[in-house]
């Protein structure tokens, strides 16, 4: 690593140049050019956090009308109802139905987990946690929060062309989705959400472009590779992943845009009569969409997840006043899911009738992802152990993260297991478990670091309390909701069914899914606490300094909240990120990656055992 | 409070043990037990990661209940925390014993599941003799059988039959009639978009592919009529798409498609109609039966 540490250097002085530079520039910038049309990585990366606060929020209510359906089927939904369809006197139609899941799943996927992942905390904590002024590619940067907009517009007004919102699921199989007459929501509709897909594709793209530039090249002085914190190493990751993968489905969704509207045949096969259409023509393959798609989709499912773990590694350090249990192993395990995360996909298709044997291949493989989630677990149990937590809405998101983690994992090993699989494919079991890993993990995650990064973004803090309450319901809520899904899927209970209930053997289930349908509602209804508090805490919070959790890492270094350009000292970076409670540092139980060894760089870090060669210090 | 955070955290596994407990008694559990010797070992399957997995989930849920209680007691007192960053061996230990449970889940299922998808696996004189071939649609499944009298001689013939429908092939909807007491193997395709078979109590499903022909085998292990529903996406009528899989011993099953036949054939122009075919079907039975 030292001989990166010249060119380190360099860019080092480039930036204090650039940042005196940069103020100037920016005191005469307009408020719209301030906080609308932002360039700054700050303000790009809340805008997109609240975006996606309020998409959560427009992808629970459809989650609502879902489970409003599962429990009361047919029933007048109240309020709701008599305003969106009053032409069927306020009651869900099939065809309504399987556009609500349809879209529920696209605008939680799309609009709230990937971009508040990637977008939100990826854009506000990258530059700030490495010690850059900003993004290596500012521009493109404001680009991508921009090309969420054209998205959301064209999944919301899906819903108002033709006969109602795209309805073959948000992995859209084909033909159901590629042929326009084969359901109601495959008209205009479905181009829509195609349409959507492809600008959510340009925004990840930019992002991931600028993050691994940025983190490549970017660095603070002394900031080597594994002096990164793991918030940052998840990032570079997903950002590799992103990179990597998302072509494949940018790719794939213009075929089926093609095969829609210009007669191309990727993915229908001839001969197939659609509601009594004429006849298809055509050699397609609709197994290709699938292969296609899970190309992406399942090395999306750990960009939705992996930058969770890292953070959730940073807040619990933080909170447990203990270094990260394992460092390395932690790095190496998001670099393993990462890449085992390209030779799984085929388990998302075990009764697709595929070769058998790639059956089996995806099942190793599977299985074998299942290990650095458990290393990552162990690991998570270690810093918790010996530490002295504080028991704060930071820590206790972590931890319901991590118990949560713990279901959605061990579920996950039911439904690699092929055989298994043959029954629990398409039930509510793997609803159940996708739950657990994308709101139980990812969600409780979010929601700690929000409250986490908050004081930086804002300056003030958020109402602990008020969080408290909001946790503790939404687990409650979240549990609820979710773990007696487990039970459907073993009760045999298929997805996407508008009424389960006219098949004799689901008839008794309908008093367990009033109770999940109740459970979500007081979890849907919990997440106005979290935006009460956002809102109330950015003008009335208590105000804080620069370091209000005393933490190590560079984003606490800076003023709070940081100007346009970050840092008024330009960091240096003496230590790994995780030195804390160090007995080699009496003063406080926590060591700033910044602070400036007092007796030399040999003494400093001679309890370093988890960085071995590079604890030696900046040059 | 600190405390009670952690007996939070305790809490809640043990409410979820219970509630999988209690699940059984409460029909929160599967439809019945497998009808069919695959289901039996998909079953069994199931079982056994459920309890390697259970094992795992309360270890976890423990390790954190105490490590939360420890941290609870700790910050009465001042004092810092422990300082570590890791230990090697105990690395070693937590990737190595999960690698070989997990490699060891993993290999012990190859055998059910190349029992159930590898073709070649298929008794042949299953494979000769397709029960049916079912062609799902929005929202029905349309099922073929060849007629009683046809014999395949070999799999060439099987897919020729399967490419082109013959004259006397009997048509039937929403329920398949399949004989108990051997696997049968009926072949899945669909008109229009992906369907799934999906009969619960016997643990089958397989996904019918656009394009695709896919073989599915299985064997009912006693006379009953099971429900069969649609497992994937394939329209607003998804949900619908009810149907059943009649299992019945050999003679039933025999008759049924003798009736089947009776009823197709019938020319409706004379009550005798009927009568002549059916005599040129007892003619040909009874060579047929002559051998049993």
């Amino acid at each position: 690593m030292s001989t990166l540490d010249p060119a380190l250097g360099s860019t080092g002085g480039g930036h204090a140049v650039e940042h005196a530079h940069g103020h100037a520039v920016h005191h005469e910038l307009s408020f719209f050019r301030k906080y609308i049309f932002s360039t700054d990585h700050k303000v790009i990366g809340i805008q997109f956090l609240i975006t996606t606060m309020l998409m959560l929020m427009v992808g629970g209510a459809l989650a609502l009308g879902v489970r409003w359906q599962l429990a009361f089927p047919w029933s007048d939904m109240p309020f709701f109802g008599r305003l969106a369809f009053p032409e069927q006197g306020g009651q869900i139609s099939p065809e309504f139905y399987t556009m609500l899941f349809t879209m529920h799943a696209s605008v939680m996927i799309f609009l709230v987990i990937i971009p508040v992942l990637a977008g939100a905390f990826g854009n506000y904590c990258i530059p700030l946690m490495i010690g850059a002024d900003d993004m290596a590619f500012p521009l493109l940067n404001a680009l991508s929060y921009w090309f969420m907009w054209p998205a959301i517009g064209f999944f919301m007004a899906s819903f108002f062309v033709g006969a109602g919102g795209p309805a073959s699921g948000w992995t859209v199989y084909p033909t159901l989705s590629a042929i326009k007459w084969a359901a109601p929501g495959s008209g205009t509709a479905q181009t829509f959400w195609l349409l959507a897909l492809t600008c959510v594709g340009f925004s990840s793209m930019m992002g991931s472009v600028n993050y691994l530039t940025t983190i490549i090249n970017m660095r603070a002085p002394g900031m080597t590779l594994f002096r990164m914190p793991l918030t940052i190493w998840a990032m570079f990751i997903t950002a590799i992943l992103q990179a990597f993968a998302l072509p494949v489905l940018t790719a794939a969704g213009f075929m089926q845009l093609a095969d829609r509207e210009f007669g191309t045949c990727f993915f229908i096969p001839s001969g197939l009569i659609v509601n009594n259409h004429a006849p298809t023509i055509g050699g397609g393959q609709p197994l290709l969409w699938q292969h296609l798609f899970w190309f992406y989709s399942h090395p999306a499912v750990y960009i939705m997840l992996l930058p969770a773990m890292g953070m959730v590694s940073d807040m619990l350090a933080t909170m447990c006043r203990k270094p990260v249990f394992g460092y390395k192993p932690m790095v190496f395990s998001i670099a393993a899911i990462a890449g085992l995360g390209f030779i799984v996909w085929g388990h998302h298709m075990f009764t697709s009738g595929m070769n058998p044997a790639l059956g089996m291949t995806f099942m190793v493989s599977t299985m074998m992802i299942a290990l650095p989630s458990a290393v990552k677990t162990f690991n998570w149990l270690g810093t918790m152990w010996g530490g002295r937590p504080r028991f704060n809405t930071v820590f206790l998101n972590c931890c319901g993260f991590l118990s949560m983690f713990v279901v959605g994992g061990l579920s996950g090993i039911f439904m690699a297991a092929v055989p298994v699989d043959i029954y629990f494919h398409d039930t509510y079991f793997i609803v159940a478990h996708f739950h657990y890993i994308l709101f139980g993990s990812t969600l409780f995650a979010v929601f700690g670091g929000i409250t986490y990064w908050f004081p930086k973004m804002f300056g003030r803090m958020m109402n602990e309390s008020v969080g408290k309450l909001h946790f503790f319901l939404t687990f409650i809520g979240f549990n609820g909701t979710f773990f007696p899904m487990h039970m459907l899927g073993i009760a045999g209970m298929p997805r996407r069914y508008a009424d389960p209930y006219i098949h004799p053997y689901l008839e008794h289930l309908l008093p367990m899914n009033q109770f999940m349908t109740c459970c979500a509602i007081l979890m849907g209804f919990a997440q106005f606490l979290l935006l009460g508090n956002f809102a109330y805490s950015i003008f009335f919070g208590p105000k804080c300094g620069r370091n209000p959790w005393e933490a190590n890492t560079l984003e606490w270094a800076a003023p709070t909240p940081p100007p346009h350009g970050n840092f008024d000292v330009p960091p240096v970076v003496y230590r790994g990120p995780y030195e804390y409670s160090s007995p080699s540092h009496p003063e406080s139980d926590f060591w700033p990656q910044t602070e400036p060894p007092k007796k030399g760089p040999q003494q400093d870090d001679a309890p370093d055992i988890s960085h071995g060669p590079d604890g030696t210090g900046p040059h | 409070m600190k405390r009670l955070w952690a007996f939070f955290f305790i809490l809640w596994p043990v409410v979820a043990i219970t509630a999988g407990v209690i699940s059984p008694s409460m029909h929160w559990w599967f439809p019945g037990a497998a009808q069919s010797p695959i289901g039996q070992r998909i079953d069994d399957l199931f079982y056994m990661i459920l309890i390697i997995v259970t094992v795992v989930f309360i270890g976890t849920q423990v390790a954190m209940g105490y490590v939360l209680l420890q941290g609870a007691r700790d910050t009465d007192a001042p004092g810092r925390a422990m300082f570590t960053h890791g230990s090697h061996a105990l690395e070693v230990i937590w990737t190595v014993v999960p690698a070989g449970v997990l490699l060891f889940i993993a290999f012990y299922q190859l055998d059910t599941w190349a029992a159930y998808r590898v073709k070649e696996n298929y008794p042949m004189s299953s494979r000769l003799s397709p029960v049916a071939e079912i062609t799902a649609r929005q929202f029905e499944w349309r099922i073929r059988y060849p007629n009683p009298k046809r014999k395949f001689e070999s799999l060439p013939e099987v897919d020729a039959w399967l490419r082109q429908p013959a004259p006397d092939d009997l048509y039937a909807v929403n329920e398949l009639h399949v004989p108990t007491g051997r696997a049968v193997v009926v072949h899945l395709r669909t008109a229009d978009v992906q369907h799934a078979f999906f009969v619960p109590i016997l643990r089958i499903k397989q996904d019918a592919v656009p394009g695709l022909v896919i073989p599915i085998i299985f064997e009912a292990l006693k006379p009953d009529a099971y429900e069969w529903v649609c497992a994937e996406l394939c329209g607003w009528g998804h949900y619908k798409m009810k149907a059943r899989v009649k299992a019945e011993p050999k003679d039933d099953f025999e008759s049924y498609l003798k009736g089947l036949e009776r009823e197709q054939f019938d020319d409706g122009v004379s009550g005798h109609g009927t009568k002549k075919a059916a005599a040129g079907e007892s003619k040909s039975e009874a060579a047929a039966e002559a051998p049993k």
